[in-house]
């Protein structure tokens, strides 16, 4: 058992280990899933919101067959809620990831990625 | 190559005093980051509470091939060897490659010298090798001190190398990123290659810890 069983047990087909931990392949994945966690503590959503927006993503047509995209659906259904709740606008959402693009594409080896390294912030 | 004072030698091998901009997010990394950016100014998420719960995961993300890279060199002399010479196709022959397992150097640890590695301020960080890196590695202070003061930082964490033994410090870059092969530890002559990964942990191959003593397997 685990801290985070209620968003395990909300998140239908999330990859687990044999310890029932859930699995990831990279880092911004886990990133995705802790942001959910929190969000699903602080009572931004329920567990019966997140996993109605996970399930509409993963059974959208297109996936991949071998499920690789399933942290993609994740960060869709995240996205999705937290428009849906008015916490932002899809567009914000959107020129904020182009931000981010051009920030790590600006920012030199060795230094960290911040926002404020985008050249047209 | 910079020389530092002290008993640490820094190299250097990289340009990050040139213009050289190589940092690049995938879609996923910049929608994920974009999300926590507007969760983070609305005061829905603190970045640092994230880092706390996707380090509880340090062990499960990625493969760690790392640890079977580390145990096949203990094991297999001519592998070693190879590891020595061409780190890069040596784990690649494991089928261990990626945008991040790629250009590796690895540096052995004798009881001459142990190595430390520094550096995961930006995408270089070869977590497809080397699993997550720790959080306080992210921290700039880490990465300066590590270079100033290499035995002190060490010591924090609660390693206490052999008087004699120099340290080396190394900085990752993105043309090159370092595995840190720890030693064998003793009384490990009859355990198989699953075993001995077993006693190599993600702090091991970044020389901020050791390899774990025989019959601690967890």
């Amino acid at each position: 058992m685990n801290a985070f069983e209620p968003t395990l047990s909300g998140s239908p087909g999330l990859p687990k280990s044999n310890e029932g931990d859930p699995v990831f392949s990279e880092p911004w994945q886990a990133e995705a899933f802790a942001m959910t966690v929190r969000l699903h503590e602080k009572g931004v959503f329920s567990w019966s919101e997140w996993a109605e927006a996970l399930s509409h993503e993963l059974y959208k047509p297109g996936r991949r067959a071998d499920a690789s995209d399933y942290f993609d659906c994740w960060v869709a259904a995240l996205s999705r809620l937290v428009t849906e709740l008015s916490i932002t606008s899809p567009d914000h959402l959107d020129q904020l990831t182009q931000s981010w693009h051009r920030a790590a594409a600006a920012t030199p080896h060795g230094q960290p990625i911040r926002l404020e390294n985008d050249p047209q912030r | 190559m910079t020389s530092h004072s002290g008993d640490g030698d820094h190299h250097h091998h990289d340009d990050h005093d040139h213009d050289h901009h190589d940092n690049h997010f995938s879609a996923m990394q910049a929608r994920v980051k974009a999300l926590e950016t507007v969760l983070t100014q609305k005061g829905l998420i603190d970045p640092a509470a994230i880092d706390v719960i996707v380090d509880t995961y340090e062990t499960k993300i990625g493969p760690r091939n790392g640890a079977r890279v580390v145990a096949k060199a203990w094991s297999e002399p001519d592998f070693a060897d190879w590891l020595r010479s061409d780190a890069t196709a040596a784990i690649g022959s494991l089928g261990y490659t990626g945008r991040q397992g790629e250009h590796m150097r690895a540096v052995f640890n004798t009881p001459e010298t142990h190595n430390l590695v520094v550096c995961t301020l930006c995408s270089c960080y070869p977590w497809s090798v080397l699993g997550l890196p720790p959080v306080w590695y992210k921290a700039p202070p880490y990465r300066s001190r590590a270079v100033i003061d290499p035995r002190g930082v060490l010591d924090e964490f609660g390693v206490t190398l052999p008087e004699g033994q120099r340290i080396r410090v190394w900085d990752s870059t993105a043309e090159l990123r370092y595995i840190v092969i720890p030693e064998r530890p003793d009384g490990t002559d009859g355990l198989d290659q699953k075993a001995l990964a077993d006693l190599v942990t993600r702090d091991s191959m970044i020389g901020t810890g050791l390899a774990k003593p025989a019959g601690d397997m967890r």
